[in-house]
C-alpha cells in the first residue's frame, strides 16, 4: 500500500536578512495524519506553517502541499486548505452566522460528490460549540469563542488539510478539552490531515500522531510521543545513598546499573535508592529554559544529545 | 457556477452586510449624519449670500458641490482608511486563505463604499433642497448625471484611495492625505466658484478629481445659467469625462499591481506583529 503525502518538505530554509528562521528542515505529513511542531517562541514552528500555507515565499528547498508548490498554489488548491492562524481580530462588526455563511459561500463550487463543501453554517456552529453565540457579533465574544470562530472559519470549505497554529493559545482547560475532542473528530471522522503548532508538551502528545521538535530553526526530534519518550528513558537518573554519601549517576540502563552495579557490589551498604526517568517533559522544558536564557545552539545540540 | 462568478455573488452580499452594518453602528451615523449636519448649518447661516454675478443662492449651489466631494471622500479616504485598518486587523488575510477572496473583498467593498456615498449624498440632499429650493430636482437628466458622475467619480478615486491605503504602515500617516485633501477640497470650487480664484490655483484644483465631480453634480442639479460662473462658462462634461478617466486608467492600472504586492507580504505574523504596535500605541 502506497501512503500518499498531504505535505512534502525537503530541506526548507528561511532567511530574513542575515537571520536563519527556518534552518534545513525536511519532513512528511501522510495524508489523514496529525503532525504537531513543537518548539519555544521563535523556533521557527509559524515561519515554516507559513511557508506552507503559501503565505511566505521560502528562500531554498522544495515543498509540496497536497501535490502543489504553495508558492505556485492556485485558488482550487487554495480550496482543499484550511488555515486557523495565531491572531484575528477581524469582521468585528459581524455577526458569527452572518460570517460563517459568507465565507462559506466561496468553496461551494470546488465541492464534490465525496466532499460536499462547504459545511452547513448551522452544523459548523454547532461542531465548534457556539451555537448559543451564533447570532451574535463578533467583537462580542470572548477570547476563547472567538478562537473557536477561528477554527470554524478554517473547516467551512471542509479542508483537506488543516493548518492549525496554536490553536488553543487562551483556552481554559474545558476549552481546550473540546477543542482537542474536535481535532479528533476532523481526523477520524472528515478524514483531515492537521498540522498543528503549539508549545504545549501536552496538547502535542494528546493529539499528534507525529511530534517534530523545532529549536534554532532545526528539527531535534521527530518522532511519535510516545517513541520519544522511550528514547528518552536510556537517561534515567539515578541517586543513592553509601556510607553516609550521596551519589548521582546517569547510566544508559538504569535497572541493569542498579541490580548488578550497585546491589551486586555494595548490597546492604545501598540507601535511600532514587530511579527517576527523565520524562520528555523535563528535557524539553529544560531545552526552553535554556533557549530562553540566550544559548541556542548550545541548548538544542545538548538536548539532541539527550534524545538520541 | 463557475468560482469568479461565486466569489463575486459572495463580494455582493458581503458589500450588502457591510453597508447594512453602518446604519446599526453609532460610529457610522454619526459620520452619515455629522458632517451633512454641520454643511446645511453652514449653508443656512449663509443662506441670504448668492453666487457673485447672479441672483442665485450660494447655498443652494453649494448642495451639489457638497456632492462631489463626499465622493471623492469617500472614494480616497474611506477606502484608504478601511483598507489599511482591514489590512491591520488580518481581514485581508482572511480573504486572502479563502478561494477568490480577494476578488470578493474588493467587490464588496466597491458595493459598500458606492452605497455609503450614495447615502451620504441623500443625507445632504434631502434637507438640502427643503432648506434652499432653486435644484433641478425634477427633471430626468438630472439623476441620469447625477448617477453618471457618481459612478466615474467612484471609479476615478477607489483604486487611488486603495493604492494609498496599501502604502501607508501607519494610521497617522493617513492624517498626511487628509489634510492636503482639505486643502484641495477649498480650492476646487466646492465652497465657491473656483473662478474667484487666480488661475494659477484653478489649475491646480483642475487637476485632481475633486473639482470635477464637484463641478458635475452641479451641472446635474443647477439652472444651466450658473455654468456662466464655471471655467470657460460651461459645464464641461466632455472635459469632466476626460480628467476623471485619466485618473481611473491610472488607478485602475496602479491599484492592482500595489495591491497584490501588499496582499503578498500579509500573513499571520504580519498582522500580529501590527496588532502588537498598536497594542503599544495605545498604551496597554
Amino acid at each position: 500500500m502506497t501512503v500518499n503525502l498531504a505535505v512534502e518538505a525537503v530541506d526548507l530554509v528561511k532567511k530574513f536578512g542575515d537571520t536563519v528562521a527556518v534552518d534545513g528542515v525536511s519532513f512528511v505529513v501522510p495524508e489523514g495524519s496529525v503532525l504537531g511542531l513543537l518548539g519555544p517562541n521563535g523556533a521557527g514552528k509559524t515561519t515554516t506553517i507559513e511557508i506552507l500555507e503559501g503565505f511566505r515565499m521560502r528562500s531554498a528547498g522544495e515543498v509540496g502541499v497536497l501535490g502543489v508548490d504553495p508558492a505556485k498554489g492556485d485558488e482550487a488548491w487554495r480550496a482543499r486548505i484550511g488555515v486557523v492562524l495565531q491572531s484575528w481580530r477581524d469582521h468585528g462588526k459581524w455577526r458569527v452566522m452572518e460570517l460563517l455563511d459568507n465565507l462559506g459561500r466561496y468553496y461551494s463550487p470546488y465541492g464534490t460528490p465525496e466532499r460536499e463543501r462547504p459545511y452547513d453554517a448551522d452544523e459548523l456552529v454547532k461542531m465548534v460549540g457556539l451555537e448559543e453565540h451564533a447570532g451574535k457579533k463578533i467583537s462580542t465574544l470572548s477570547g476563547g469563542q472567538r478562537r473557536r470562530l477561528d477554527v470554524a472559519i478554517g473547516i467551512v470549505g471542509r479542508p483537506e488539510l488543516l493548518f492549525l497554529d496554536e490553536p488553543t493559545a487562551g483556552f481554559d482547560p474545558h476549552a481546550r478539552r473540546e477543542f482537542h475532542d474536535l481535532v479528533h473528530r476532523l481526523s477520524d471522522l472528515e478524514d483531515t490531515t492537521i498540522l498543528l503548532t503549539t508549545h504545549d508538551l501536552d496538547e502535542a502528545e494528546k493529539l499528534a500522531d507525529r511530534i517534530l521538535i523545532l529549536a534554532g530553526g532545526s528539527i531535534i526530534a521527530d518522532g511519535s510521543a510516545d517513541a520519544l519518550s522511550r528514547r528518552m528513558a536510556t537517561n534515567a537518573e539515578v541517586k543513592w545513598t553509601r556510607d553516609g554519601q550521596r551519589f548521582v549517576h546517569a547510566p544508559a540502563d538504569a535497572t541493569r546499573f542498579v541490580r548488578e552495579e550497585l546491589f551486586g557490589q555494595y548490597g546492604d551498604a545501598i540507601s535511600d535508592l532514587e530511579v527517576r526517568r527523565a520524562s520528555l517533559e523535563d528535557a524539553y522544558m529544560s531545552l526552553v529554559q535554556q533557549f530562553e536564557s540566550g544559548q541556542r545552539g548550545s541548548a538544542a545540540r545538548e538536548f539532541e544529545v539527550v534524545v538520541r | 457556477m463557475n468560482p469568479t462568478m461565486v466569489a463575486i455573488q459572495a463580494g455582493i452580499r458581503r458589500g450588502g452586510i457591510e453597508l447594512r452594518q453602518t446604519f446599526t453602528n453609532f460610529q457610522d451615523l454619526w459620520n452619515y449624519i455629522f458632517l451633512p449636519a454641520l454643511f446645511l448649518a453652514v449653508m443656512y447661516f449663509l443662506r441670504g449670500k448668492t453666487v457673485p454675478g447672479t441672483d442665485f443662492s450660494l447655498s443652494a449651489m453649494t448642495i451639489p458641490s457638497v456632492f462631489g466631494m463626499q465622493i471623492v471622500f469617500a472614494g480616497l479616504f474611506m477606502v484608504a482608511t478601511m483598507l489599511f485598518m482591514e489590512r491591520e486587523d488580518g481581514t485581508l488575510l482572511r480573504a486572502k486563505a479563502t478561494p477568490h477572496g480577494m476578488l470578493g473583498y474588493l467587490v464588496g467593498k466597491i458595493v459598500q463604499i458606492s452605497g455609503m456615498s450614495l447615502v451620504s449624498v441623500v443625507t445632504v440632499l434631502v434637507p438640502g433642497a427643503l432648506l434652499f429650493g432653486g435644484l433641478k430636482l425634477g427633471s430626468p437628466g438630472a439623476w441620469f448625471t447625477l448617477i453618471w458622475v457618481l459612478l466615474l467619480g467612484l471609479v476615478a478615486t477607489m483604486p487611488i484611495g486603495a493604492v494609498v491605503g496599501s502604502l501607508f504602515s501607519n494610521p497617522s500617516s493617513l492624517g498626511f492625505v487628509f489634510v492636503p485633501m482639505m486643502g484641495l477640497i477649498a480650492i476646487s470650487g466646492i465652497f465657491y466658484p473656483i473662478t474667484a480664484f487666480p488661475v494659477w490655483l484653478q489649475w491646480v484644483g483642475q487637476v485632481f478629481p475633486v473639482y470635477w465631480t464637484g463641478l458635475g453634480m452641479r451641472s446635474a442639479f443647477l439652472p444651466d445659467s450658473l455654468a456662466s460662473v464655471e471655467i470657460g462658462g460651461s459645464w464641461r462634461h466632455l472635459e469632466t469625462v476626460g480628467v476623471l478617466g485619466i485618473w481611473a486608467v491610472v488607478g485602475l492600472v496602479l491599484a492592482p499591481v500595489v495591491l497584490r504586492r501588499m496582499a503578498r507580504r500579509e500573513s499571520g505574523s504580519t498582522v500580529d506583529a501590527r496588532r502588537e504596535k498598536a497594542m503599544q500605541r495605545a498604551g496597554w
